[in-house]
């Protein structure tokens, strides 16, 4: 143990000026970080982990200010260092990555020159080496013929590529200490693993220290020493990583660490304070009658898109854009199944067009012995079938009409469809389907920016059931909320299913989220079906090779 | 190759110019032909008889269809003829010829002069918001939109000919004491320069600030709105705040990062510019009796010399395509991305 | 603090659970929240006095204003400000002050009504234009790009001398030149929503393409809208002034802001400032009132949106 912290933040407070008054973002927080030290700040959103890393590098913007602590960073003071002394320390001594690589560059900038702007800021180089060592940065963070691209601009590179070029930048200097406030959130799976291997190596390799700032425990658990949970703006715990997970003293890490999904765990072990009554959801099972059957069956579903700029260009690139390339899988009555896959895989377009919002080029889509796929999007409102199939958002915000309050969003398919005419019959039936969400009946007349993130979650779930569907598509409907509130709404959305006897596709990018939930698992890559099994052989023996690189990529705490 | 991509985008942005063109060249069309009333006495003018109107209603191809009039009027346009103006006698494309210079060379003028004020007080403002330098933008943008260009320029004369006396009578591009300079470009103000006159050129300056700057005025307060919204933007941006947090000098984040990505929504509102410029310089001609062809358009309306006021429009339309066909280049030229996305 | 209780302005940081008191109507919530913008923000409420003041000249002008302002007086003549006159008299001894409050209706007439053509025909086509797409569109952006390919003042001048000089064919022509801007916002406006989450949760309740369009996506686009709608009044008023200005549309003696500007400017050459500069200031206050109204409407109508 060395005697004196590489970086020592101590009664940290920072506040912002609102409309509304001073809010205290940060309180109190204190936080030390020792040479070659990795430490993982986690919090949900609004704990004021960002807001510290801002106050650390002194750029937060104009409305906050430090209002009361200290800074050191091996012994220089920088809550009063002058702007002069920032700059040096800035990308020199204390660098920092971003989550969002792409915005996080400047768009009108060759990216090699973004990395001389560092380079010559700090004299690391002169005009006459600076492209040399910018080229060697490129390398140094594994960019693939670093030559051509020390000329493209960030939109020509892809995010996981965008967030190499920030690393360079931030390493560049060789720094001390790197600050990476939620730099993988956003890249997939197998994205995130290589970009997080990537810093703990260079990070390593030159024996700097790390905060690495994060909601998601595991990946904290994975790469950190130690780790620092804040809620509120304050710090609850402080422990080593392996300490937090297996023995977490302060109420709100327990709840934050049995709200995270892991290998081994069931649903119910989720939810915080696991009450007696809540016995596990009852497993579905595979009827005896082999022969039962499917009540969504979907056979080479194709659709293509054409190319962009495909006409512009003439025939010779002409074609298509193959989105989903000729999938096919049954759903049974009251089966669960999880459609999982990275960015850009083809899930969301299956989805659309099982929910017959999106009209496939070709295949067939047969639900409940009718080919629904053949009746145009358009035309669908007025189909019988409509209100067998219903959805439930990725967007809990989005995907509520601002201008209507909770009780007239769920309300609306009940008279457009149900049959209702009566203001109160629907007020009837929207309490009902309130109580089953367990929504309080005196949020249903407030307007969705009147709600939380949970809460609107709810109205959203409730107004998918209001028809009683047979099969209900679930659009990564957890993937906006916090671990904690994302237990809450899986478990929900488990009881509902044993109360209804729905049929669920559950369409995620988490493996470990899609686990919890349904019965088979079928895993999509670049529009194609690699595998489809149930949920318990995709976890412990994949067959497919992009299967295994997926679970691998999924962090694992140590347990 | 990277040049030869923005030659072949540069192509392409020109023959996007042409739907423009065409649709001008009809809504002209229709403006003098397919109306209600009888076009042969709108450009016979008021003083003609039946038999002037009979001759002008043949010379316009009148008594045919209007496909075949539309056809006569292409061949006329592409051999540069816009009719004969009944008040002067001369064609209409030889008086606009003449009096186009004038033009120019103010709203030019005018458009520089605001952007050296507005670009600089909207980055200000950006940089220092809810001082007093903000609030002063803040002011003169409301307050700008609000000013009628006419009223602004009356008031102009009024201080600074009438009461204060250091301004010269608004009467057109040159006091009558001075001969115009020898004729190049058309532009008084470089004319005057190459012959070395600079007797003159102070003459010409002296003309043109008061209506420059009534227009100017009038052109500030969306470029300044602009600039400072965009820089607000832009300053708030990730990668600001990752080039702040590499320790780039204020300079540095400030020009080479902001700005040049501010600039981009500035040019491409440039075009409205343009338009409400057009527009207001038929105004400030007025007052000023500045020898433009806005002008020209004017005393036409009052005559109804229906032939001068479309050539005008056509010509003013033809301008402003040409302008933002420029905008199109500079924002071509600054914008990687452009392109792209086809 | 005033924005917290009613629970609509608030920072992401403090969202979690609003304070929203107990089954409040829409209305009264609304009335609410336009006084608590009127009163927080001095600036708006000014703009509501001056609108009050320019709409009770333009309803009752007639009424109240002390001469005839066609009366002239040969005795009168160019008389500068007095108590007797208070914006003083023009060259045939008309009284200017009762003329510009009189100008006042004409001039709301022409913007008002300009505005509100083109603001029905434009948010019409640019809302089916932008939901549904396809030739549709085409055709209407092929229509706005025509007109925006003038300077609009200039095709405006075209049209009237086109149509021919009347107050009707300035109002027409200023809602042509008018069209594109409200059929590009509303297009815009409701282009984005048209995938948006809400719009597909509709249309799985069974909500037809007219009634998504109609019931759930252009009640959304019309409060950016209603801002361009003052911001534009403003322009309308601006440029149906320059082209009386310049001779077009209102004929002498009719009292009107621009021809009496116009007819002023042959006189600020000698001194007589008071003929143009007192009505040029009533066209100021006209634009400047419903320019600071669009600022304010944002406020009300988009409170998240604030600058």
């Amino acid at each position: 143990m060395t005697a004196l912290p590489l970086l020592h933040v101590s009664d940290l407070t920072v506040e912002f000026q609102t409309r509304n008054g001073t809010v205290t973002a940060v309180s109190s927080v204190d936080l030390t970080v020792a040479k070659g030290e990795t430490v993982g700040i986690v919090g949900e959103s609004g704990s004021g982990k960002s807001v510290t890393s801002y106050a650390v590098m002194r750029i937060l913007d104009r409305a906050g200010r430090i209002a009361d602590g200290t800074v050191t960073f091996s012994g220089i003071e920088l809550h009063n260092a002058d702007d002069e002394v920032m700059r040096e320390i800035r990308g020199r001594e204390i660098s920092m990555i971003f989550q969002n690589p792409r915005a996080a560059l400047n768009p009108i900038r060759r990216v090699g020159e973004q990395i001389e702007d560092v380079l010559r800021q700090h004299a690391q180089a002169t005009s006459r080496n600076a492209r040399e060592k910018a080229i060697d940065l490129l390398r140094l963070v594994r960019i693939n013929d670093p030559e051509a691209r020390y000329l493209a601009f960030p939109f020509e590179l892809s995010g996981g590529m965008c967030q190499r070029i920030i690393i360079a930048i931030a390493l560049a200097c060789r720094p001390r200490l790197l600050i990476a406030d939620e730099p993988t959130t956003g890249l997939d799976v197998t994205t995130q693993k290589a970009v997080m291997d990537l810093v703990v190596e260079l990070t390593r390799a030159r024996e700097m220290s790390t905060v690495l700032i994060t909601h998601d425990l595991g990946l904290a658990a994975q790469y950190c020493d130690r780790i620092v949970v804040m809620e509120k703006g304050r710090v609850v715990e402080t422990a080593p990583a392996r300490r937090i997970f297996r023995a977490p003293e302060h109420p709100y890490t327990q709840r934050l660490m049995s709200a995270t999904p892991r290998p081994g765990i069931t649903l119910r072990d989720l939810l915080p304070n696991r009450p007696e009554a809540a016995a596990p959801p009852p497993k579905w099972q595979r009827s005896p009658d082999a022969t039962e059957k499917p009540i969504l069956s979907v056979v080479d579903l194709v659709k293509e898109y054409p190319r962009a700029g495909a006409k512009a260009r003439g025939a010779e690139s002409a074609g298509a854009f193959r989105a989903v390339d000729g999938i096919s899988f049954d759903i049974l009555p009251g089966e669960s199944v999880g459609l999982v896959g990275e960015s850009g895989c083809g899930k969301s377009t299956t989805s659309a067009m099982v929910m017959r919002l999106l009209d496939p080029t070709s295949g067939t889509i047969r639900f409940e012995d009718r080919d629904i796929g053949a009746i145009p999007a358009k035309n669908f409102a007025r189909d019988p079938a409509r209100s067998r199939l219903q959805m439930v958002f990725q967007d809990s915000t989005d995907s509520l009409n601002p201008r209507f309050t909770a009780f007239r969003a769920i309300a609306d398919p009940l008279y457009r469809i149900g049959g209702v005419t009566r203001e109160a019959q629907a007020r009837a039936q929207v309490e009902r389907l309130a109580d089953q969400v367990v929504l309080p009946h005196d949020l249903l007349d407030r307007f969705p920016h009147q709600l939380s993130g949970g809460q609107k979650a709810r109205v959203g779930i409730a107004r998918a059931i209001a028809l009683e569907p047979a099969l209900l598509v679930l659009d990564e409907p957890t993937a906006a909320l916090d671990v904690s509130v994302q237990a809450i709404v899986l478990n929900l959305l488990a009881d509902l299913k044993a109360e209804l006897g729905m049929s669920y596709l559950f369409v995620s990018h988490d493996l470990n989220v899609v686990r919890l939930l349904c019965d088979r698992v079928i895993v999509m890559q670049a529009g194609r079906i690699v595998e489809q099994a149930s949920a318990e052989e995709i976890m412990t023996s994949p067959r497919d090779a992009y299967t295994r690189e997926l679970l691998a990529a999924v962090p694992r705490p140590p347990v | 190759m990277a040049s030869a991509t923005k030659l072949r985008i540069l192509g392409q942005r020109s023959l996007q110019a042409l739907p423009a063109l065409v649709g001008i060249i009809i809504v002209t069309f229709v403006l003098t032909r397919a109306l209600p009333g009888d076009p042969a006495v709108y450009f016979a003018g008021p003083a003609a008889d039946a038999r002037s109107i009979a001759e002008i209603r043949k010379q316009l191809g009148l008594d045919r269809t209007l496909i075949e009039q539309f056809g006569i009027y292409l061949r006329q346009l592409a051999q540069g003829d816009l009719g004969q103006s009944i008040s002067t006698g001369q064609p209409v494309i030889k008086e606009l010829v003449n009096r186009l210079p004038a033009s120019i060379e103010l709203t030019l003028v005018a458009l520089l002069l605001s952007a050296l004020v507005a670009i600089p007080l909207g980055i200000l403002a950006a940089t220092r918001p809810d001082t007093w330098v903000d609030h002063l933008c803040r002011f003169v943008t409301t307050a700008g939109v609000s000013l009628p260009t006419f009223f602004t320029g009356i008031l102009l004369v009024y201080v600074f000919y009438y009461l204060l006396g250091w301004a010269p009578a608004p009467m057109g591009r040159l006091n009558v004491m001075y001969l115009s300079p020898p004729h190049v470009t058309g532009f008084f103000t470089i004319d005057a320069l190459l012959a070395g006159d600079l007797e003159t050129l102070r003459a010409t300056l002296a003309q043109l600030i008061l209506p420059a700057t009534t227009l100017g005025l009038f052109t500030l307060a969306p470029l300044a709105r602009m600039t400072r919204g965009s820089m607000l933007q832009v300053l708030g941006s990730d990668f600001v705040r990752t080039a702040r947090a590499a320790g780039l000098s204020g300079r540095k984040v400030l020009f080479t990062y902001a700005f040049r990505n501010a600039l981009l929504p500035v040019i491409t509102t440039l075009g409205m510019v343009f338009s409400f410029t057009l527009g207001a310089n038929v105004l400030v001609e007025k007052v000023f009796a500045w020898p433009g062809i806005g002008s020209y358009a004017i005393e036409a309306l009052v005559v109804s010399d229906y032939a001068a006021v479309q050539g005008f429009v056509l010509a003013m339309a033809i301008l402003f395509v040409a302008l933002n066909l420029v905008i199109d280049v500079a924002y071509t030229l600054v914008d990687p991305r452009v392109g792209i996305e086809g | 603090m005033q924005a917290r209780k009613d629970g609509l302005a608030m920072p992401v940081a403090i969202q979690a659970e609003p304070v929203v008191p107990k089954r409040e109507t829409g209305v009264s919530r609304w009335l609410r929240h336009v006084r608590h913008v009127l009163t927080s923000n001095p600036v708006t409420l000014l703009a509501f006095v001056l609108l009050t003041v320019i709409l009770s000249a333009a309803i009752l002008g007639p009424a109240l204003v002390p001469y005839d302002p066609l009366q002239t007086n040969a005795s009168q003549q160019m008389k500068p400000p007095s108590w007797a006159h208070w914006f003083g008299t023009d060259q045939l001894g008309r009284d200017v002050f009762s003329r510009v409050v009189v100008a006042a209706r004409l001039d709301l007439i022409i913007s008002v009504a300009a505005v509100a053509l083109s603001f029905v025909f434009g948010s019409a086509l640019g809302a089916v234009s932008g939901y549904f797409g396809g030739w549709c569109d085409k055709l209407v952006g092929r229509l706005c790009d025509t007109i925006m390919a003038f300077p609009l003042f200039v095709l405006a001048m075209g049209i009237v001398a086109a149509l021919g000089n009347t107050v009707d064919n300035i109002i027409y022509a200023t809602a042509i030149i008018n069209l594109p801007f409200y059929v590009r916002m509303a297009r815009a406006e409701v282009n984005v929503r048209r995938n948006a989450g809400f719009v597909q949760a509709a249309r799985l309740s069974g909500n037809s393409d007219w009634r998504i369009l109609a019931l759930h996506i252009f009640p959304n686009a019309l409060p950016p809208m209603m801002v361009q709608i003052s911001l534009n009044m403003g322009w309308a008023i601006l440029n149906a002034a320059g082209l009386s200005f310049i001779g077009l549309g209102v004929r002498p003696p009719t009292p009107e802001w621009g021809i009496m500007v116009a007819e002023g400017a042959n006189y600020i050459v000698s001194g007589e400032w008071w003929l143009a500069v007192f009505p040029g200031l009533a066209l100021m206050l006209a634009v400047f009132t419903f320019n600071l109204l669009g600022d304010g409407l944002r406020d009300i109508v988009d409170p998240q949106r604030r600058t």
